[in-house]
């Protein structure tokens, strides 16, 4: 055997070595944690295993989409969570996204004054932390008064210390999900069909909005009207969509504070277009929103896409702070359980497991899209 | 013929130009320029009116307040809770000592003659050690303060501090596995890193302050600030180590090669060759995943310990103050902005300061 080959031996041996070593202290490492765990709970009297599951709660919780009681069993609970958790994460998703494009094409825009207003807006609720945003808008809320001293806009939604009252369809939540899930339907299909974007998007508004108004027309309650307006009634408002005061603050503070965030990442993808390109299109004679829509966002978004992924799952996470507020999403009900049932270890792990699905859902999106978007070479 | 002297005009005067061109260039920009200026004046005026004008702001006069104006006597009164909570009343100098420590600390990193690997980590360490020993106490011969006594402004600085000292080198052992040519130790790493990227940082914490502790012996269960301040280093080590990866990636393989060639072994390349341009590349995203850590800290509220914003909620949780809360929530909000925005700004000059020696 040459020395080289001594050498390389050696150093073979050494890679299998450093790798069993880490093996093994892994191995121990869980081992040891395992006995542990087990010594702990045979010492607190607690039984492993996901029975608790089907066993009734009896507490209550402040939000939930769908019809629940206090005698749901944990598995009902814990689903009620998860289905906030993405309601509100969805919900925040869109908003943000929206806003952050609005607010990012300001950030580069020519007009001084739009430019240092949007700046103004990003510096401001970029350098807050999200909790104390959260916390801070949902006391200035909660000390809002009640549905007497509610303020009014145009007399058709309210903004009380108990929520915001909405007009909405005429529609039972049923329904209502049934529209939200076939206007989901629709946007998903649009994508499939590769329409254009702003054909696409005409084509996905109105058909929703004529599925809505069809549905309210033939399912709503005898001789009611389409729309259903809040009404102060006493002490308290009737008809029309009541949004819970928790739920109301959470979104808003993750929309502002996301969407400054976005509106950043744009600004980038915006900033790195080529000039040329912009100066084509003027030679063009393109309009501004031309240029911006045809040219710029098209280009920008091939940039914009995959940091706003990870903005994306960072919402999706940034839900866990409606704990803080008292909003039932899934960290909070999980929390509840916990201190209620005692069975921590089965919990944390069902959690874990969800955010860890979700946000790989999302980053798969997230890559199919980027791939979709991807400059084709010919 | 006498040369005309044509003098550019100055960096001022062509903003100025600039301004006028765009905001007033034509009939919709002046209408717009006019909109906005007005509605931002407007806001800035009620707050300015709100906030300084109409303001109380000692404690003796707190039965002025409520008349339309902010009522800072809450601050005059209670800042003592906000910045310190309930640390002993008479050795609040001492927990001013420390926070002082961790800001100088930071400070002090931002200046480009402390870039270095042993500089940073000495001054870190220093910062840190005098931080703990002013705030425990026992070392110095004070009265002993244990960690549940630390609260406000200093126990965020101390958070902060603790996270980013034991975070970075463990960032950076994430990102050496990560790149590892060893399967176990690559799978490892990237499992780790990719496991704590996509849970919340509430739900590490809360792991780590209340999981953990049935895994671990007691023997080895140590304080829950120990291990709350353990699974954040975590969580940033996670984040810094895809930042030290990118860094990693911007150095040409002929690097490592022309080390090779030299006969130099892998800890002499790497902490020779590599780890200071990694380092350099890497600087600006660092400093941005500092900024976060710091902002982020503020979600140890939620697993109970007494941060600023919950002494915060404190010190207007009494019924005299607590009408007052906006005045404590926008105190709070203004000393994290005030951190925030100053190391951002500095991280954006970096930034493009980089840029051009890039060029």
């Amino acid at each position: 055997m040459t020395a080289a080959e001594q050498l390389r031996a050696r150093a073979r041996y050494r890679r299998l070595g450093i790798q069993a070593v880490l093996v093994i202290v892994t191995a121990l490492a869980v081992w040891g944690a395992v006995t542990n765990a087990q010594y702990n709970l045979t010492r607190l009297n607690m039984t492993s295993g996901f029975a608790f599951l089907d066993r009734g709660t009896g507490w209550n919780y402040s939000f939930s989409l769908v019809e629940r009681s206090i005698n749901d069993p944990y598995s009902y609970t814990l689903f009620i969570g998860l289905l906030n958790t993405l309601f509100v994460g969805f919900i925040c998703i869109i908003t943000t996204t929206i806003f952050g494009f609005l607010i990012g094409t300001l950030r580069d825009a020519r007009h001084p004054a739009l430019n240092f207003a949007a700046s103004v807006y990003v510096q401001i609720f970029r350098n807050i932390p999200l909790i104390l945003q959260a916390i801070f808008l949902y006391a200035i809320l909660i000390h809002l008064g009640g549905p007497r001293q509610a303020v009014s806009f145009g007399d058709v939604a309210f903004l009380s210390g108990r929520g915001v009252m909405l007009p909405g369809l005429n529609v039972t939540p049923t329904v209502a999900v049934a529209i939200l899930l076939a206007s989901l339907g629709l946007g998903i299909g649009l994508i499939l069909a590769r329409t254009t974007l702003w054909r696409g998007l005409a084509i996905w508004f109105g058909g929703s909005v004529a599925m809505a108004l069809f549905a309210a027309l033939v399912l709503r309650p005898e001789g009611e009207g389409i729309l259903s307006i809040p009404v102060l009634q006493g002490l308290r408002f009737s008809g029309g969509i009541s949004v819970p005061i928790e739920l109301f603050a959470l979104i808003t503070s993750i929309t502002l504070y996301g969407s400054a965030y976005v509106a950043e990442i744009v600004r980038g993808g915006l900033a790195q277009v080529p000039r040329g390109l912009v100066e084509a299109g003027q030679a063009l004679g393109l309009s501004r929103v031309s240029i911006w829509s045809r040219i710029k966002v098209p280009m920008a978004l091939r940039s914009i896409i995959p940091p706003l992924g990870n903005q994306w799952i960072f919402m999706m996470k940034a839900t866990t702070i409606g704990i803080a507020i008292g909003f039932s999403d899934l960290f909070y009900i999980t929390v509840n359980a916990i201190s209620q049932s005692g069975q921590t270890l089965e919990l944390i792990l069902l959690l874990m497991l969800t955010f860890l699905a979700i946000n790989y859902s999302i980053a798969i999106f997230t890559n199919w899209l980027n791939a979709r978007l991807k400059l084709k070479e010919h | 013929m006498a040369v005309a002297e044509i003098i550019p005009p100055s960096r001022f005067e062509a903003l100025g130009k600039l301004f006028m061109k765009r905001g007033f260039g034509s009939p919709v920009s002046v209408a717009i320029s006019v909109l906005v200026f007005a509605v931002l004046g407007w806001i800035a005026w009620s707050f300015l009116d709100w906030a300084v004008f109409r303001a109380v702001w000692r404690k003796e006069n707190v039965e002025n307040c409520g008349h339309g104006g902010a009522c800072w006597a809450v601050i005059d009164a209670r800042h003592r809770l906000i910045l310190f909570g309930t640390y002993p009343f008479d050795q609040h100098w001492r927990s001013t000592l420390a926070a002082l420590a961790i800001v100088v600390t930071v400070v002090l990193s931002c200046v480009p003659a402390m870039w270095a690997a042993r500089r940073l980590a000495v001054l870190w360490i220093a910062g840190f050690a005098s931080y703990y020993l002013l705030m425990e106490g026992s070392l110095l011969g004070l009265q002993q303060v244990t960690t549940d006594g630390w609260g406000g402004l200093s126990l965020t600085l101390f958070l902060f501090a603790a996270v980013v000292l034991l975070g970075m080198p463990m960032g950076l052992g994430l990102a050496l596995m990560r790149r590892s040519q060893m399967p176990v130790v690559k799978w490892f790493a990237v499992i780790i890193i990719d496991t704590i990227r996509s849970l919340p940082l509430v739900t590490t914490l809360f792991t780590a302050a209340i999981v953990v502790p049935l895994f671990l012996p007691s023997w080895l269960d140590g304080d829950k600030i120990w291990r709350v301040i353990f699974g954040f280093a975590l969580f940033f080590a996670c984040y810094q180590a895809e930042v030290f990866r990118g860094g990693f990636q911007a150095i040409p393989r002929g690097q490592f090669e022309a080390g090779k060639a030299l006969g130099l072994g892998y800890w002499s390349i790497l902490g020779r060759i590599v780890l200071p341009q990694v380092f350099r590349h890497a600087l600006p995203s660092t400093i941005n995943m500092v900024v976060v850590t710091f902002k982020e800290t503020a979600i140890v509220t939620i697993i109970g310990f007494f941060d600023i914003l919950a002494s915060g909620k404190t010190a207007f949780g009494t019924a005299d103050w607590a009408p007052y809360y906006i005045e404590v929530y926008l105190c709070v909000a203004a000393i994290y902005w005030v951190f925030i925005f100053s190391l951002g700004q500095y991280g954006e000059y970096l930034k493009g300061r980089m840029a051009l020696a890039e060029r």
